[in-house]
């Protein structure tokens, strides 16, 4: 019986990695990330924290409204209910981890492999990562993910730290439009990426559902929009698949 | 519960009220997940789920009346947005054209009716 390769040598993986990054370079959320952190930047630096403490926030956060709430309420809250703010805020994460990681499980791939590809996980590498992994060989998906999920966060890192220098002269009204890169390219990309009716449909749906489950103001607002949306549009998809099965 | 950030240090509450409950998140993810493929009904389900709650991010992003995007009037924002996407559909489904024109619009909006 021919050998089967169990792990790709090092230097492939190397090689994968940096093709990770450089895809992160060509993707718009690059730039995307870089304006938007250049407004938190200025952000942190307005109300008073240092340019460590920044750089540090996006390497441990990483997400962009998590960090949002952070620094502007850590100096006047209570701490609690920071923390509570920032959770809340973050339960995207759950359900966004728990459908890539299957993506790039394979035998082989031990749970500590999928630490880094878990914890680089926010919005911009999820989209980029769910529309490119699919398109590449099972054995090379976290590696690459990894190099993705390294080029963004650095594109962040260092938008916050150009932030943090220009701080001084960008009024804060210019800052806060620099935060609206992020819902254009949440938009856009997502508009892009939907090439399945399950998608379309889960996206339009959480556009729809948001504002109404808003207004109700029962709190846990993303999460009643993820399950409502996301749980309507895949009854939808499942009664489609049960249709088209019985006609074949 | 009246913990403040000068009882604490910047980094240490950084670390325990902002890394811990973020993170949190990503680790009940990676724990569920164990030993279910990307096939499965559950994953497929979850997959709606995040994409719902990504478009939730979306709507509260252009909609919410509070945070540093308040300074931007939410008719500003809309309009930027749908400007944004006009954009996007013209230029052959291009991220980069539709994202510059909507921040264009969206930065020329605030200078001229931003508080």
């Amino acid at each position: 019986m021919p050998q089967q390769p169990a792990e790709s040598p090092p230097h492939v993986s190397f090689q994968v990695f940096l093709d990770g990054i450089v895809a992160a370079v060509r993707s718009v959320f690059f730039y995307v990330l870089v304006g938007n952190y250049v407004g938190m930047g200025a952000l942190a630096h307005e109300v008073g924290f240092s340019f460590g403490w920044m750089a540090l926030c996006t390497l441990l956060i990483w997400a962009a409204p998590a960090q949002v709430i952070l620094i502007s309420t850590l100096n006047t809250a209570a701490l609690f209910e920071v923390a509570l703010a920032v959770t809340l805020s973050s339960l995207r994460f759950l359900p966004m981890v728990a459908a890539i990681l299957p993506v790039m499980r394979r035998p082989g791939v031990r749970q500590r492999d999928l630490l880094l590809p878990m914890h680089v996980t926010a919005i911009s590498v999820w989209v980029e990562g769910m529309r490119l992994l699919p398109l590449m060989p099972a054995e090379r998906r976290v590696a690459f993910y990894n190099g993705l999920g390294v080029g963004l966060m650095s594109g962040a890192i260092i938008g916050g730290g150009v932030g943090y220098v220009l701080a001084a002269r960008l009024p804060p009204v210019l800052a806060a439009a620099l935060l609206f890169f992020t819902p254009m390219a949440i938009l856009m990309s997502s508009a892009r990426n939907s090439r399945t009716l399950l998608d379309g449909l889960s996206f339009a749906l959480g556009l729809v559902v948001g504002p109404i489950v808003a207004a109700q103001k029962i709190g846990l607002d993303l999460m009643w929009t993820g399950l409502i949306a996301g749980t309507m549009a895949y009854a939808v998809h499942r009664i489609r698949e049960a249709l088209r099965g019985r006609k074949t | 519960m009246s913990l403040t950030l000068h009882d604490l240090g910047p980094v240490l509450a950084l670390i325990l009220f902002g890394f811990l409950p973020n993170e949190v998140w990503r680790l009940v993810g990676l724990m569920l997940v164990r030993g279910l493929d990307e096939k499965s009904q559950v994953i497929v389900w979850v997959r709606a789920v995040a994409t719902a709650m990504l478009a939730g991010v979306l709507a509260q992003l252009l909609l919410s009346t509070s945070g540093p995007l308040a300074g931007i009037p939410v008719s500003v924002r809309i309009g930027a947005a749908v400007l944004g996407f006009a954009a996007f559909v013209i230029a052959r489904r291009s991220v980069f054209v539709g994202v510059l024109t909507g921040e264009a619009a969206v930065l020329l909006g605030t200078y001229w009716f931003g508080t």
